[in-house]
């Protein structure tokens, strides 16, 4: 398994390093135990979704009998008729789904890009004190808002609508983004601002040509975050869609417990593989981002 | 920055500078840009004060969404202490919190010390123990969850290979809370990789200082990695803290809504889902939400106050 893991090497320049520390700083014993505690913790943590993987290709009567990871039978029929076997077909539940995370994500750039530049970049009377605010609603936990917030929805009549869902992040409602663009914008040299300005640039212009651009990296950690927890979200939806039509991924594989005397398990689990497969592969194409994401929010 | 911050209101293409203001016209137009930035959020922070406070109130009333809130005063605060379903639920959270957030912790300290030793494959070992804290609270792993301790599942089948019986592990009211806490140390990735980045800025000059004066393993872990990590641990204590009172999912979709066998996975936060949108008690549910506001302000406070004995801020 070690050797395995060796050979596809990322282009980081701290791979070579950490080889280098690997040899000059152990025995090869210790060495080679660390790496096996690693690939059993691994292993472990890795078999529940393996098994998923499998499961959801072996046939109801298989799944809980055989317990191999290699299907004896194999039964791909789970994802078609798993894909029809709710009152919708689940092309339905992944547009929902798809709708719901991309205009999240295109509302916390915009709302969060805005108010970030204003904190990072701009002097204005208050900053400090509003800075402070927005800090605070970091920590502040979202079910002392429900209630009221439910009854102010209900009341703008958008029960059943994805509004809900979409206008606060259209209004900068995520004070982590926000920290975290604060943070990157923080760490671009003053001086691009002062050249802009000599150009005649005024802060729109500043902001629209010469920060946005530098800020791809925080923007693209922004986008995956986002695209993660919306996609995963269970709350939200759960409390403000009733009516199956309007259904995300989440509230739909839930749906499945319902029927559950049917034992449709195989089903439940292709659908389960189909939901978890877009955070996967966000994960794998975005990792650098997430990694230095929490890095640097986590850190400072 | 304080003297040419004036010029920041210049337009392009205005050549000539502008007939001279007097200071405050400045200020007040040096203002307006920083206030058009942050235009969007001031609106959501009405969405966010204003609830603030009329949860507040609507704590002290009774209100069930159709009538007008009637003033109750402290009646639901008085109910809260008499109703045994809430002191459970409070209960199931407090050692949901306290079992689990110290565990996921202390397994991302260890494999992150693990890791930070200079190991080939670093990225794919982090990518691997990092992807399950991004599914954790997804419905698709908690289903699953229910499946892999269902009473065929692969653990109790793991458990045979020792001789150990079969356990009911969702029904059995003694064990239903232990699935879902093996679930939280399952995602103890997020947390990994905020150590591993902050164990990464120790300088490895001080355990090769402590190496030469012959310290131990473990008097290197004690004296230099754990006093250097403390603002880090303080970090993650507080997040997980936080996050993990307000428990919801892994609940509601474990028992289906319910509270589980014996009401054993029944969170506050689904207790409050249940009195707030099942009941529409909303003064309840919101008495509740403050109160929990209340818990979670004195632990983290309490944290905050035990930071200067053990949190370590001169390096």
């Amino acid at each position: 398994m070690s050797q395995t893991l060796q050979t596809p090497r990322a282009a980081k320049p701290n791979e070579d390093a950490d080889a280098l520390i690997e040899r000059f700083g152990s025995t090869r014993k210790s060495r080679f135990s660390r790496h096996v505690i690693l690939c059993v913790i691994g292993l472990v943590m890795m078999y529940p979704l393996l098994w998923l993987v499998s499961s959801s290709l072996k046939p109801n009567g298989l799944i809980f009998e055989d317990l191999s990871l290699w299907p004896a039978e194999w039964s791909p029929s789970n994802y078609t008729e798993g894909w029809n076997a709710l009152e919708y077909d689940f092309g339905i539940y992944f547009s929902n789904s798809i709708i719901i995370v991309v205009l999240s994500i295109v509302g916390n750039l915009f709302s969060c890009s805005l108010a970030a530049y204003g904190f990072a970049r701009l002097n204005f009377t208050g900053r400090k004190l509003f800075f402070a605010l927005m800090l605070g609603t970091m920590m502040l936990p979202g079910h002392v808002l429900l209630i009221p917030q439910y009854i102010l929805f209900a009341k703008l009549g958008w029960l059943n609508t994805y509004y809900p869902l979409l206008v606060p992040n259209f209004l900068a409602t995520n004070a982590f983004y926000i920290f975290l663009m604060v943070q990157f914008m923080r760490s671009l040299p003053q001086e691009l601002d002062d050249a802009a300005r000599i150009d005649g640039c005024g802060p729109f212009r500043t902001f629209w040509s010469i920060i946005l651009p530098l800020c791809r990296p925080a923007f693209a950690t922004t986008a995956i975050f986002t695209f993660i927890s919306v996609w995963n979200e269970f709350f939200g939806p759960l409390l403000y869609l009733t009516d199956p039509e309007l259904y995300t991924v989440p509230l739909a594989l839930r749906q499945f417990i319902d029927s559950e005397g049917q034992s449709q398990w195989g089903q439940m689990f292709a659908m389960s593989v189909l939901s978890l497969a877009p955070i996967i592969g966000f994960f794998i194409a975005g990792q650098k981002y997430l990694v230095k994401g929490i890095a640097t929010t986590g850190l400072k | 920055m304080t003297t040419t911050s004036t010029e920041t209101a210049v337009m392009p293409g205005a050549v000539a500078p502008p007939a001279p203001q007097t200071k405050r016209r400045r200020g007040v137009r040096k203002d307006r840009a920083g206030y058009l930035f942050l235009l969007p959020w001031f609106i959501g922070m009405l969405f966010t004060i204003v609830p603030f406070f009329a949860s507040l109130y609507l704590a002290f009333t009774d209100y069930n969404l159709l009538n007008a809130p009637k003033w109750i005063g402290l009646e639901n605060f008085a109910d809260m202490f008499s109703d045994p379903v809430l002191l459970k639920s409070l209960k199931v959270t407090f050692v949901y919190t306290f079992v689990s957030v110290p565990l996921s912790l202390a397994a991302a300290l260890g494999v992150a010390m693990i890791l930070n030793r200079g190991i080939r494959g670093l990225p794919w070992y982090r990518a691997v123990f990092y992807l399950p804290s991004l599914l954790g609270a997804s419905v698709a792993v908690v289903l699953l969850w229910r499946y892999v301790f269902g009473f065929d599942g692969i653990v109790n089948a793991f458990l045979g290979w020792f001789g150990i019986d079969a356990i009911s592990w969702t029904s059995d009211p003694d064990y239903a809370l232990t699935t879902l806490i093996i679930l939280h140390i399952w995602t103890f990735g997020s947390p990994m990789v905020i150590f591993l980045a902050g164990l990464r800025q120790i300088p490895v000059m001080y355990y090769e200082a402590a190496a030469v004066d012959g310290a131990s393993k473990w008097r290197r872990f004690r004296s230099i990695t754990l006093p250097l990590l403390s603002p880090i641990i303080f970090f993650n204590l507080i997040q997980s803290l936080i996050a993990s009172f307000q428990t919801f999912t892994q609940g509601f979709v474990m028992n289906n809504g319910g509270g589980g066998p014996a009401n054993s996975t029944l969170f506050y936060n689904l207790y409050l889902y249940q009195q707030g949108f099942g009941q529409f008690n909303m003064g309840y549910a919101s008495a509740m939400a403050w109160t929990l506001l209340v818990i979670i302000a004195v632990f983290t406070a309490i944290t905050f106050f035990t930071a200067k004995y053990w949190v370590n801020y001169d390096s």
